[in-house]
């Protein structure tokens, strides 16, 4: 007995830095899976109104990008409306349903990011919206020029954001211009690149062609932008395609969070399913 | 000054600093100082180390809660807030008789100089390591930590500098 009480005595600090470690050390394993991440994150009120604080302190300096991209969406959205005017004006009859409601499949909010990180290899955004919007875990985020991330933690105010540039991140990802789909994945060397991986062979990719989000899971709807193709890779059998990103993803402000209305109806077909 | 006051105010002064501040700096894309390894440096010497550890894990705590990074750079500083005594002793050749007395600024530079330098590149390393989570990209690790070390150093010995001139 005494010799124990002489070896705690005498590696007091050693136990207590094992102790204080191993808590540490659990944290960091934890965080490198995607479902268990629930102690430290950001989403928290106090980091969160920090955050915050500091954003609206430095929003001025980004105004104009901002500004820029809102009337670049605006231009594509007129655009967009006047064509299916002249669908709409070349269709004999209208049955009297609300249309746009009937179909609606998805909703969006639109969010300000309060923090940014690009240069780790997994990395979070803190977005400021969160349960009181409607906003719940896994759901997607995107904004004019693309795919940022999915909803992760989430709080009454505040909602962590799991980025593309996260190596924990894996989206169904295809070609605009064929159904092919692969998984999009990161590699954590460039924040401007990510790498599909998982293309078919027979698919034909080519140097410029555009990626987009495959609308094969319950959190993104098809056809958000995500990148082109930069490089092809076929040194061994599985083919890695690097792929330019329109986001430049040092420089996001605003994002909308894209709710599936369906996907409770999806879900449950899924689980059917699987019994 | 009054220690604990002292201490205090590195501590949250140090927590702000590197979370608004130098988070923010990213020089070429990726190189940031971790400037909060100063608390490890400047932490007063004692015999007991249980507050001097404890205080280290909560400083890199809350940073890991700032950046999102499970339990990373709480690791990091602790690690090399365990191992400052060993440096000390075997760099300037200290007693427990001396940890009183002991200040870094009556230190000469050269000795200041690689105490300051080892615990820097340890702690990068560490923190670089485990927030890749795999050995798979080394060489970007080393690169980091080399690349990232030299900052933290110009940026550490130019505050001090500027600080101490000012006293």
């Amino acid at each position: 007995m005494q010799q124990i009480a002489y070896f705690i005595q005498k590696y007091k600090y050693f136990l207590f830095f094992v102790f204080l470690s191993a808590i540490a050390l659990g944290l960091t394993i934890n965080n490198n899976d995607f479902h268990k991440s629930k102690f430290i994150s950001s989403a928290n009120s106090i980091t969160g109104g920090l955050y915050e604080k500091s954003t609206q302190l430095t929003e001025y300096l980004h105004l104009k990008s901002y500004n820029k991209e809102l009337i670049d969406e605006n231009t594509l959205l007129k655009n967009q409306l006047d064509l299916l005017k002249i669908r709409l004006d070349s269709a004999t009859e209208v049955t009297v349903i609300d249309s746009l409601k009937y179909h609606q499949k998805y909703s969006y909010v639109a969010g300000r990011i309060i923090k940014n990180d690009y240069h780790k290899q997994n990395n979070f955004l803190l977005i400021d919206l969160g349960s009181n919007q409607g906003v719940l875990s896994e759901m997607a985020v995107m904004n004019s020029r693309g795919l940022i991330g999915i909803t992760d933690q989430v709080n009454k105010k505040y909602a962590r954001v799991q980025s593309i540039l996260n190596s924990n991140s894996k989206i169904n990802a295809r070609l605009k211009n064929s159904f092919h789909f692969g998984t999009l994945v990161w590699n954590g060397k460039n924040y401007n690149k990510v790498q599909l991986i998982d293309i078919p062979r027979q698919a034909n990719v080519q140097i410029g062609d555009t990626i987009i989000t495959g609308g094969k899971s319950t959190i993104f709807p098809e056809g958000i932008l995500i990148g082109t193709v930069q490089e092809i890779n076929h040194n061994n059998a599985l083919s890695e395609i690097d792929i330019k990103l329109f986001n430049d993803m040092s420089n996001i402000g605003y994002v909308y969070v894209v709710k599936n209305l369906d996907k409770s109806e999806i879900k449950s077909l899924e689980n059917t399913e699987n019994e | 000054m009054n220690k604990s006051l002292y201490v205090t105010f590195l501590f949250f002064s140090l927590l702000l600093l590197q979370v608004f501040v130098f988070n923010n700096i990213l020089f070429l894309g990726y190189i940031n100082p971790y400037i909060y390894i100063a608390f490890v440096i400047f932490y007063p010497l004692k015999e007991e180390r249980f507050s001097f550890l404890f205080l280290s894990f909560l400083l890199g705590l809350f940073l890991d809660f700032f950046s999102d990074s499970g339990g990373v750079n709480a690791f990091s500083l602790l690690f090399v807030a365990y191992i400052r005594l060993f440096l000390i002793r075997v760099i300037f050749k200290k007693t427990s008789l001396d940890y009183l007395l002991f200040n870094l600024r009556n230190e000469p530079f050269g000795k200041v100089f690689n105490f300051v330098i080892i615990t820097i590149v340890i702690h990068h390393f560490l923190l670089f390591l485990l927030a890749s989570f795999s050995f798979n990209n080394i060489s970007s690790i080393l690169f980091q930590t080399l690349y990232s070390s030299i900052f933290t150093a110009i940026l550490f010995f130019l505050g001090t500098s500027l600080l101490r001139n000012k006293k």
